[in-house]
């Protein structure tokens, strides 16, 4: 009979928490920063609140003897924190690098159907109807702010790899108006490209990527030497792909007047329902049209989903390990502390109290871990450098790893939850112990 | 040997602590065998017998030029070569333009020159038989219902044909099935006759994307090559080639550094794991000092003593490593099928199970290191007395 209400308690709390770590993991900050003030108003002004907090200042002041077993809880969680948090750094850094290369100002116009600029191709008379449609910002002397590209693919020795390593950098080939449409682009070493001639600009990323793109040095592209005159920045996805003129890069490449996409820059973020109905309206056209920034998020989302996939199983499988061992440390904690637990009963402090003192202890220790975690991976991986073979590109991508406020945020949060779950177990036991046992023992 | 009982008995004095610890123990060794098939399975792509003897040849200007067909009778009559293929990216999507799938229009003789790739004769018959045939993968065949004998239709994301549209329509001739982990790729393929599409798209005028060809000796692979590039050398279609493996490899290193990224979080891990089971074995010792000063009472030596602790160590890290390996070993399937396809997983193969059972002696040893020494250099006076 008891053991079936035991095993009946058992399993409410196990459903319990499952539930609690349901509710932690959906609650936004100012939910917790509420949870964290009630609670620290019940320690302060409760009779129960401040024997909870007298007797987690006693547990607090002897973690100094357990100095062993207290750093294996905060190491690892550590290292659950700092191995999830560089993983997820990972995948935002990629999605933040297409998504800060879109803007709602701007729109790319694709074939139907056509996900990726790599899939799309556009004759030249849709070109020009597309020009032509409402919606379009125009520029000083009135002309459209559109810009007819073509994506090829170009291969280019890798930097630092022996001659036979060869990698794929993304070509555009540009219109007269890439730089009206595209602001941000700031040339940081030599000129821009003069139309008509096989001159070409190198993003900084593309430079860093690949060898023997220094201004001034000469690379053979379509079995055509061109030269290298200028450098840019722009600090996003672009800064991966090296430009030239459009008609010469389709001519050396044989795509004639035909182009892969038509970027626009619209009258204002409002204005892309204009122009989008114009586009649909139009029987010579089948083209789709999003704004960049739908554009470059969603060829962002595939791998982006992939990577956070990755990094929540590795972070659940060594969640599962760190709760276990914090399970360890603690038991052992209450075991070492028997005694004195059980004094505390014996002079009337309830189980409450005692459950809580233990509780907070471990997530205290839970929280340090956290902290170091996300300091390790801040320090390690905001910015570390990395590339890819970017999913419906045809070049390698370079992105930084950005360990954002956010993501810190969920690492703390995943570290109160290992904390929270390997202190509860043993802080019951240590408020169910028998008093007179426990005062016997030793 | 003979002590394996005091051994065993001393590991579970404590049932809790050693439970506890087997268990983050488990998740460690769980994870490591996880990436460790990731890993390999990066590693080993086009590492295959198979895969040495091809070699594979594009545009040297990149991987979406197009090369003429008429190189398919000039490599071919090269010496060294055993025989040549080609094909081109089809682009094929089911049902909805983002549902991409691996297709591609190859040569009659495509596969012949991948003998890692099963396929029944008659299916071989019926696709040299049929114009708009196509051989599908038996995953894919298994997760879009796909039968021999029904109708596919597919639409290119890049090639129209004929009419303009871009809805092909084939017909389902046979199935594909790997023999090996070599040919896993066919799994999820879909390939259809090169000279259908070449005639029916307006767009192609006789190019291939690449050429496949079968070297007779292993160790020629690199003169053939050379030989392949020269044919076309100073011409508008330049090209390179590269074994299957090289030009894998490249893939891959263009793709993620797998390597860095599975070391660092092993490396986490597995420090981790050392203070972990470190800290389990400093209290069993702790705990034991009165048995272990009774153990050197009655004739021990130190060293025996020494081994004991060491070997309780080594036994605890086993005892949780494969049990972990294990598991990985049993679960990587199930992810793999329970993913549909999506997840290529790799059963945990022989060299990882290798690597684990050392990992874990190597932590076994370290974790133990200073609490046996310390066991080892005990005073049987003070230990018996609890100073």
């Amino acid at each position: 009979m008891k053991r079936g209400l035991t095993f009946l308690a058992n399993t409410a709390l196990l459903a319990g928490l499952a539930g609690a770590l349901a509710i932690w993991v959906a609650l936004p900050w100012y939910g917790i920063a509420a949870l964290a003030l009630l609670f620290a108003l019940w320690m302060a002004l409760a009779r129960r609140g401040r024997q909870a907090a007298s007797v987690t200042a006693v547990g607090i002041s002897t973690l100094g003897q357990r100095l062993g077993s207290s750093a294996v809880i905060v190491i690892g969680i550590a290292g659950v924190v700092g191995v999830l948090v560089a993983l997820l750094a990972m995948g935002e850094g990629y999605s933040e690098e297409l998504r800060k290369t879109g803007s709602t100002e701007t729109a790319i116009v694709l074939r139907g159907g056509s996900d990726a600029e790599v899939t799309s191709s556009l004759d030249r008379d849709s070109i020009i109807a597309i020009t032509q449609e409402k919606g379009i910002a125009r520029d000083a002397q009135g002309r459209p702010i559109a810009s007819p590209e073509l994506v090829v693919a170009a291969s280019l020795p890798l930097a630092g790899g022996g001659p036979d390593d060869i990698g794929s950098v993304q070509m555009r080939g540009v219109g007269e108006q890439a730089w009206a449409l595209r602001p941000g682009i700031k040339i940081i070493a030599g000129r821009r490209f003069r139309p008509g001639t096989r001159e070409l600009i190198v993003g900084k990323s593309a430079q860093g990527q690949f060898a023997g793109l220094r201004v001034g040095s000469r690379v053979l592209l379509g079995n055509q030497p061109w030269s290298v005159v200028g450098v840019f920045a722009s600090g996003d996805a672009m800064e991966s792909e090296i430009w030239a003129d459009a008609d010469v890069v389709a001519g050396i490449y044989h795509r004639g007047s035909g182009r892969t996409s038509v970027g626009v820059r619209l009258v204002s973020p409002q204005a892309f329902d204009t122009f989008k109905a114009a586009l649909q309206s139009d029987p010579r056209l089948q083209v789709t049209a999003s704004t960049t920034l739908d554009y470059y998020s969603k060829q962002s989302q595939g791998t982006a989903k992939v990577i956070r996939v990755i990094g929540l199983t590795v972070g659940t499988i060594m969640a599962i390990g760190a709760i276990f061992g914090a399970l360890n440390c603690m038991f052992a904690a209450v075991a070492a502390r028997a005694r004195e637990i059980a004094t505390l009963r014996a002079i009337g402090f309830r189980g409450l109290p005692v459950v809580v003192g233990v509780m907070l202890e471990t997530m205290l220790l839970a929280l340090c871990g956290g902290l170091l975690g996300g300091l390790v991976a801040w320090l390690m991986f905001n910015g570390y450098s990395a590339s890819t073979l970017a999913a419906n590109a045809v070049g390698k991508l370079s992105f930084e790893f950005a360990v954002t406020p956010a993501l810190l945020w969920s690492g703390l949060k995943w570290a109160l939850a290992i904390g929270f779950i390997g202190g509860l177990f043993p802080a019951l036991r240590a408020a169910r112990l028998p008093v007179a046992t426990a005062l016997r023992e030793l | 040997m003979k002590y394996l009982h005091l051994i065993w008995a001393a590991l579970f004095r404590r049932k809790t602590r050693t439970l506890l610890t087997v268990i983050s123990i488990i998740t460690a060794f769980l994870l490591f065998g996880m990436l460790d098939a990731v890993r390999t399975s990066f590693a080993n792509i086009g590492k295959n017998a198979n895969g040495a003897e091809r070699l594979q040849t594009g545009s040297r200007l990149s991987f979406i030029e197009t090369l003429p067909q008429s190189l398919y009778a000039r490599i071919g009559r090269l010496p060294g070569v055993k025989a040549v293929a080609y094909a081109n990216w089809f682009g094929g999507a089911y049902q909805d333009p983002h549902n991409q799938i691996f297709s591609f229009a190859v040569s009659p003789n495509y596969l012949d020159l991948y003998p890692e790739v099963q396929v029944s004769a008659a299916a071989r018959q019926a696709f040299a038989a049929t114009r708009t045939g196509v051989l599908v993968g038996a995953q894919l065949a298994r997760k879009f219902h796909w039968k021999v004998g029904d109708a596919l239709p597919l639409q290119s994301t890049i090639f129209p044909n004929h009419e303009g549209s871009k809805d092909w329509q084939f017909q389902i001739v046979g199935i594909m099935r790997p023999k090996d982990s070599g040919g896993q790729f066919f799994n999820g393929s879909v390939l259809l006759h090169w000279k259908y599409f070449d005639e029916t798209t307006p767009y192609n005028h006789g190019t291939v994307g690449w050429y496949v060809t079968r070297v007779t000796d292993v160790n020629q692979a690199d003169r053939v090559a050379k030989a392949i590039d020269a044919l076309s050398a100073n011409s508008d279609h330049e090209t390179l080639t590269q074994t299957e493996q090289a030009a894998t490899a490249n893939w891959i290193k263009q793709l993620a550094n797998v390597g860095l990224i599975v070391g660092s979080i092993m490396g986490a891990v597995f420090f981790t794991l050392m203070l972990l089971a470190g800290n389990t074995m400093m209290q069993a010792v702790r705990e034991r000092t009165s048995e272990l000063a009774v153990l050197k009472t009655i004739g021990f030596s130190n060293r025996s003593v020494l081994a004991m602790v060491l070997a309780e160590s080594v036994l605890l890290l086993l005892i949780g490593g494969m049990i972990g390996l294990g598991l990985a070993t049993v679960l990587l399937p199930v992810v793999s099928a329970g993913s549909g396809g999506a997840l290529n997983l790799p059963p945990v193969n022989a060299g990882s199970w290798l690597l684990g059972i050392g990992l874990m002696i190597a932590i076994g040893v370290l974790v133990g290191a200073l609490p046996a020494l310390r066991a080892m250099r005990l005073n049987i006076v003070d230990a018996l007395a609890g100073r």
